[in-house]
């Protein structure tokens, strides 16, 4: 019968397309794997770029990413915080509600080039600030949204009942929403987290690179993923090598704050 | 008189997946064509289990363990039982010939025409005078083609709850199926579109055997012929409506119509 | 901190939002306004991408990026677009819940995998492969679309099972009922449905396609020429900014912001309808 045959078929494809979404995962990861392993070396912790290592690296890509969710985390966490609890409900915060969505989706070469404009051109070169405030440009949007839906899981009676009891607005919402929704907005948190410290684009022109160890933001700082495509493109081995350490260990680091993420919401449930 | 019986369940237990007791044990339960069969019981005693048997819509989701006989009797007198059902077009026919309505009004996102026309389309009728005609009729059916046949071709998502019910009824009739299952097809319904819903389902009981889910005694005494009452996955008592509501055999049966259930 | 405090300041964060908008669009416009002067509309339309020799002027059309920009998106989205539903209908009506919890975590790992290493992996591993099968360079419009659909999926494909599975469970058991084949409730009942959430994943995940950068930088090959094959390299407009938007000068630079601008405005164009129009239907 031909309508069995259509269901057989389009039942068959979709099973194929989620087979082939899975091996493209296991085919990056392994070769990922294989290649990564097999470069890294007791040296490529050690060592800064310069001496073929990628521990200035590490230390700045962190640096810059922690310190962007210093500025992003507050800043968004109180802008979700008055979407939902004070002016929910209000034509304003459903415009800054979806301005903020579609702030989420800026590409972020684009967000690259703004910061270019504010905080490299004007003060005469690359420097670790602009590379931190382009990042928390980037994270921004993730948080308030985060927060925002967070937030809106928080039974309404809570509110009441902390109201009931006498309770100020801004120290219910501190002392009782926040921690009610804290699983769900660390996890944002987290996962936002893996999702800037794998971030190439923002900056390029921004922060740029450095060779070697330095911890002044002032100037270029040293950044693993921007190194990363610098490296690919060397034509010499050793570089492609690192280029390979460099990315299986960012995968990883990516990947576990990601699990650690979902682990953090499925444990405490 | 003998009535014929239309479906005959038989010894039947079912048991969901994971859990270690079957949620009906031994049921056995004769279906009487064209008349209307109430079952009633306290919630949780498996009434929805069984009714969602006698189409097989349980094995929507695998794991589900069937024991005992379902038979089907067909109009040339030929007995199927379904639960030997395995390949998909039988499904797809069994689920033709035994149609249900749910608790809730399910609409499907389209217009009242297609929503009334979809299942005939799904058995194959092309022809749009055919289609026509058997909507039409089937709206008559369930007593809404007066409210609906300036708007057919709106969304069906628009009507109101009672009008929707009265929609899944009319898109079931129309299949003809031999019978029919409902889920408390009234409940929290107001008492006017109650009302017209009990009134649709003794007229259809002509054309199909009806099966009823009720939580309400009075309408089971009102609407049916036969009643069932079921108690903790088993079949307590099975006879005319008459008998079990004014001389029911069981001391359970009585405390539960009588509303002295402890 | 007193309540009144804490109330204001969660009011400019709020705010913040829609001060980067802006301020990113005031910015870009004003670095373009040089470029925009000197080409106006025609910047769009002209392939010629050339400085004088002392590096002050020169001619600057922005066809070549806006049109690899273009193509390699239509190409990841023809191959995302049926597989990510594939995956969404195995993941809401195919697979058992373990076996589709199981494939939903996969599924999100791979959103989770930094661009760049698409890139890479891509590079070293994709374009061999690509290039012994279509032939070509290995790099080009084909190689950086695949890659760039293979990016898309995961995004797409869990929106689109998340709107899949807010249709009501009766609503698709009385298709069931009624004789209903998987395939036809999935088509006649649960599309439908799911409609809003289903376009609108698209068209966000439409807009990462054309913003993406890093992917595709390694990728389609970062040659200023228009391809005539779908083998053929190319560049695209975050693919040019990446790499010489740093080392631009002057008119070329501001050529840059321009091209910056158009693709902030049609990612906000693109986002905003699927925002307002698909998403926003249903919010609330
Ligand atoms: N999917 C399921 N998996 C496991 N057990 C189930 C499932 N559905 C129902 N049950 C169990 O089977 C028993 C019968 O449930 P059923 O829904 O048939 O009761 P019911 O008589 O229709 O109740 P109600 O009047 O509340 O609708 C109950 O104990 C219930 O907990
Ligand atoms: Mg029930």
């Amino acid at each position: 019968m031909n309508r069995l045959f259509v269901n057989k078929l389009i039942l068959g494809l979709s099973t194929l397309s989620a087979v082939i979404g899975i091996g493209f995962l296991f085919w990056i990861l392994i070769t990922l794997s294989y290649k990564g392993i097999t470069s890294i070396h007791w040296s490529t912790f050690t060592n800064d770029l310069v001496e073929g290592g990628i521990r200035n690296l590490l230390v700045g890509q962190f640096t810059m990413a922690i310190l962007a969710s210093f500025l992003a985390v507050p800043l968004g966490m109180m802008a979700g915080i008055y979407l939902r609890e004070y002016g929910h409900g209000s034509k304003l915060a459903s415009v800054i509600r979806n301005l903020s969505d579609v702030m989420m989706s800026a590409p972020s070469i684009v967000i690259g080039v703004f910061v270019f404009a504010l905080l490299v051109d004007p003060f005469g070169g690359y420097n670790g600030w602009a590379g931190i405030v382009a990042l928390a440009i980037m994270m921004i949007p993730i948080i308030i949204s985060t927060t925002d839906n967070m937030l809106a899981l928080v039974p309404k009676e809570l509110r009441e009942a902390g109201i009931a009891l006498g309770g100020s607005k801004h120290k219910i919402i501190l002392q009782i929403v926040i921690k009610a929704a804290k699983v769900g907005i660390t996890t944002g948190i987290l996962l936002s987290f893996a999702r800037i410290i794998g971030e190439t684009a923002p900056l390029l022109f921004t922060s740029a690179n450095n060779q070697f160890f330095t911890m002044d933001l002032n100037g270029q700082f040293p950044s693993l993923t921007v190194s990363i495509y610098n490296l690919a493109t060397y034509p010499d081995e050793a570089s492609r090598e690192l280029a390979w350490a460099a990315s299986f260990i960012l995968t990883m680091i990516v990947l576990c704050i990601n699990l650690i993420g979902r682990f953090v919401i499925r444990n405490k449930k | 008189m003998a009535e014929s019986i239309v479906m005959d369940v038989r010894d039947f237990s079912f048991t969901y997946p994971g859990v270690e007791k079957p949620s009906l044990k031994k049921i056995n339960l004769p279906i009487k064509e064209n008349k209307i069969t109430a079952m009633i019981g306290p919630s949780g005693c498996g009434k929805s289990t069984l009714l969602r048997a006698m189409n097989r819509i349980h094995d929507l989701y695998p794991g589900n363990t069937y024991e005992g006989e379902i038979n089907l009797y067909k109009a040339n007198g030929e007995k199927e039982n379904i639960l030997k059902i395995k390949k998909e077009n039988d499904f797809i026919r069994l689920r033709q010939e035994v149609g249900m309505i749910f608790q809730k009004p399910t609409p499907f996102p389209m217009s009242i025409f297609d929503n009334v026309a979809y299942g005939l389309r799904l058995a194959g009728i092309k022809n749009k005078t055919e289609l026509q005609d058997r909507v039409e009729t089937a709206l008559k059916g369930a007593a809404i083609w007066n409210e609906t046949k300036d708007r057919l071709n709106e969304s069906a998502l628009g009507m109101s709850g009672g009008q929707q019910r009265r929609l899944c009824i009319a898109r079931a009739v129309a299949l003809k199926p031999r019978v029919l299952l409902f889920d408390e097809p009234t409940s929290a319904l107001d008492p006017i579109s109650t009302g017209a819903i009990e009134e649709l389902i003794a007229e259809i009981k002509d054309e199909v055997s009806v099966v009823i889910v009720t939580h309400n005694m009075q309408q089971a005494s009102r609407l049916s012929d036969y009643t069932a009452f079921m108690y903790l996955g088993e079949l307590i008592e099975y006879d005319d409506t008459e008998k079990i509501f004014l001389n029911p055999g069981e001391k359970l049966t009585e405390d539960y119509i009588t509303g002295r259930f402890g | 901190m007193s309540g009144k405090l804490f109330r204001n300041f969660s009011f400019l964060s709020a705010t913040l939002s829609f001060f980067l908008l802006v301020g990113i669009f005031a910015i870009l416009f004003t670095y373009a306004q040089d470029a925009m002067h000197a080409f106006g509309i025609d910047f769009l339309f002209n392939e010629t991408w050339e400085a004088d020799e002392d590096d002050e002027g020169g001619v600057f059309g922005g066809f070549i990026p806006i049109v690899g920009t273009l193509l390699s998106t239509i190409i990841a989205m023809v191959i995302a677009t049926p597989l990510a539903m594939g995956i969404a209908i195995f993941l809401t009506e195919i697979a058992s819940p373990k076996i589709s919890k199981g494939v939903s975590v996969a599924i999100e790992l791979l959103a989770a995998i930094p661009s760049i290493i698409y890139g890479m992996w891509g590079l070293f591993y994709f374009a061999p492969i690509v290039q012994k099968t279509v032939g070509g360079d290995g790099v080009g419009l084909l190689t950086a679309g695949i890659v760039l659909a293979i990016m898309i999926i995961p995004f797409m494909a869990s929106i689109t099972r998340d709107s899949m599975n807010t249709t009501p469970l009766v609503l698709k058991e009385s298709a069931y009922a009624m004789g209903a084949t998987k395939f036809e409730v999935i088509k006649d009942v649960i599309m439908p449905y799911a409609k809003g959430g289903i376009i609108g994943s698209i068209i966000l995940a439409l807009g990462r396609a054309l913003g993406e950068t890093m992917a595709v930088a390694f990728l389609i090959g970062s040659v200023m020429s228009l391809p005539h094959r779908i083998t053929d390299p190319t560049t695209s407009i975050p693919v040019l900014l990446a790499n010489n938007f740093a080392e631009a000068q002057d008119l070329e630079m501001s050529a840059m912001y321009y091209l910056a601008l158009v693709l902030f405005v049609v990612s906000f164009v693109i986002i905003s309808a699927a925002k307002f129009y698909f998403f926003g239907k249903k919010a609330k």
